[in-house]
């Protein structure tokens, strides 16, 4: 499989990371050359079979609703890049 | 106190032969002298690590010591460790000192085992050489031209060149197995849920396991009493009934039936590594084992496989690494998605970034059937091709790294070539096995050869068994490299 320039923006979009136009060519060259590999699982005929997303056949534990975890606000805090009064703090995203 | 194995260690601090603190020193002295050297440690804190000591010497003196207590481990940097900077080899975390403990660091200090430094990795366990750490490669102790393997090859750097008597390590395509073999230790890859993923920095979910790192088989068992157990925060964690893991360590190997996969002695494998691994063997068969040829056919599909399964499971795990609640976020930017763009540009390494990118492609509309479907239905396939394989035998053995150490920068340029290393270990995890490598001989140029041993599920005590018997008969694992010797 071929991927192109326009692919490789796309995918850089989805995946929130900037890529320059210099980079574009290096990642393509690179991503094409993974896929070719991954392009080798279509000889496999796997009709009738199930996936498998998981090594273990469990069923999401239930618990009881209560309380487990304090507040730790302040500690969690302490490692963002910018907080203010208990918020973090981000870019304005609504006018 | 260079090469006691932990149970003698134990003994002698029960004893007051020596107290924590002496032995801590001795180890923060040698870790001091070599790690520049072999970079194998991100952070080495003297005085955070004595700390502990000084409180294991109280608890040992009260006669309160268990088997780990005053011990000093090394953990991989991929362990979040209260007030410990845990940063997964990566920019993004470069500044992150944890919270909170991961449950694997929590039991360790339930013990009073003795944290002496966090260990280098490649950046979010992504590669097998340990060239992608933000922090620079770690250097094979062995031959300091070579790479110690990966993601955990701080952990085996450490454990070969007795910075630590023991180390940490987590392994979700062979990140404990291949750098054990790559550094002549033992590692250990337990069963999947063995060991809580809780505060262990996720890579790949349904892969994801920690393990122990050692010298032996033995102090590997006593490890691993300590760090397996259930823990309600991690959703895949097992609730099954405390093992003591050294418990077979001493049963003969009589009758064992050693399942031999063709696929792994097939083209690729060079012949040294072959050579000592039927060696190994031979041993095994002086030991009363028999050996059976089985098939594990879809060997060479589990590289693909895994390079679309772990990339998505990655790509959805470290979008929280967005610079807003932790870690790196970009000096300059121009709104809210230009700030997610640029930081995670910078702060992640190129290959995190290919494969965040990957995951993103093959979960993209239009794809998610061609790719990640297949690669989940053939995942039960290779699962299956195991199953029918221990119908046949005991335990599956082979070599654990197709080659011994290569060369720094000699298959950094190419991902595909990297991503082949990892052709014999990768399966076990797809599966959710465990599998462990043990050391098995040397090259010609002097660099250790690793021998896999594959267990069913939650045979990590036969496992160990088989690999301590072994090492009663032999002597691969105490061999110690050069480098190592000249250090007080």
């Amino acid at each position: 499989m071929k991927l192109t320039g326009a692919d490789i923006k796309r995918i850089a979009r989805l995946a929130r990371v900037a890529v320059t136009e210099a980079e574009t060519d290096t990642i393509r060259n690179e991503m094409s050359g993974i896929f070719q590999l991954i392009e080798t699982m279509q000889a496999v005929d796997t009709r009738n079979i199930t996936p498998m997303s998981h090594s273990q056949d469990m069923v999401q534990r239930l618990r009881e609703d209560r309380i487990t975890e304090t507040n730790q606000r302040a500690l969690f805090q302490s490692v963002a890049p910018a907080v203010e009064a208990g918020l973090y703090l981000v870019p304005k995203v609504i006018e | 106190m260079l090469n006691l194995s932990l149970k003698q260690l134990s003994a002698a601090l029960a004893k007051r032969e020596f107290s924590s603190v002496e032995l801590t020193q001795y180890f923060l002295t040698r870790a001091e002298a070599l790690n520049p050297t072999l970079n194998a440690f991100i952070t080495l804190d003297p005085d955070a690590s004595l700390a502990l000591a000084k409180q294991a010497d109280v608890q040992l003196a009260s006669g309160q010591g268990q088997a780990l207590t005053g011990i000093p481990v090394a953990h991989k940097d991929i362990f979040c460790t209260k007030g410990w900077l845990t940063t997964c080899g990566s920019k993004m975390l470069h500044n992150f000192v944890s919270p909170y403990d991961a449950h694997v660091i929590e039991q360790f200090n339930y013990a009073g085992a003795v944290i002496i430094g966090k260990t280098n990795m490649d950046e979010f366990a992504m590669g097998s050489s340990n060239e992608t750490s933000y922090f620079g490669p770690v250097k094979n102790p062995w031959d300091v031209m070579a790479v110690p393997g990966g993601s955990s090859g701080g952990s085996a750097a450490t454990v070969a060149a007795r910075l630590a008597p023991v180390a940490t390590g987590t392994d979700t395509g062979g990140s404990i197995r291949q750098p054990a073999a790559l550094c002549g230790v033992t590692g250990l890859k337990p069963t999947y849920g063995i060991c809580s993923r809780f505060g262990m920095i996720a890579f790949a979910s349904s892969l994801d396991q920690a393990g122990p790192m050692a010298r032996s088989a033995e102090d590997c068992a006593v490890l691993l009493n300590n760090m397996a157990g259930f823990d309600s925060r991690d959703a895949t964690s097992l609730d099954r009934t405390k093992e003591d893991y050294t418990r077979d360590l001493d049963q003969p190997l009589a009758g064992l039936r050693i399942g031999l996969p063709k696929e792994y002695f097939s083209a690729g494998l060079s012949a040294e590594v072959g050579q000592a691994v039927e060696a190994a063997l031979a041993e095994y068969r002086k030991l009363g084992a028999v050996t059976v040829e089985i098939s594990l056919p879809k060997t060479e599909l589990s590289v693909p496989v895994y390079y679309v399964l772990a990339p998505a499971e990655a790509s959805s795990n470290l979008a929280r690494f967005d610079g807003v609640r932790y870690g790196y976020r970009a000096p300059e930017y121009d709104g809210l998605t230009d700030m997610y763009e640029k930081t995670r540009a910078q702060g992640f390494g190129a290959e995190v970034k290919r494969r965040i990118m990957i995951g993103t492609y093959v979960l993209s509309h239009g794809y998610y059937d061609a790719y990640y479907l297949q690669a989940q239905k053939i995942r039960r396939i290779i699962a299956n091709d195991f199953n029918d394989a221990f119908k046949q035998c005991d335990v599956i053995m082979g070599p654990t790294s197709p080659s011994v150490a290569f060369d720094l920068g000699a298959k950094s340029g190419d991902p595909v070539e990297m991503y082949l290393n990892d052709i014999y270990t990768i399966a076990v995890n797809l599966a959710g096995l465990p599998g462990m490598s043990i050391p098995c001989g040397f090259s010609g140029n002097g660099r250790p050869v690793g021998l896999q041993i594959v267990g069913n599920y939650f045979a990590e005590a036969k496992m160990l068994n088989v690999a301590h018997q072994y090492q009663l008969a032999t002597d691969w694992h105490q061999r110690m490299p050069e480098l190592a010797k000249g250090v007080a």
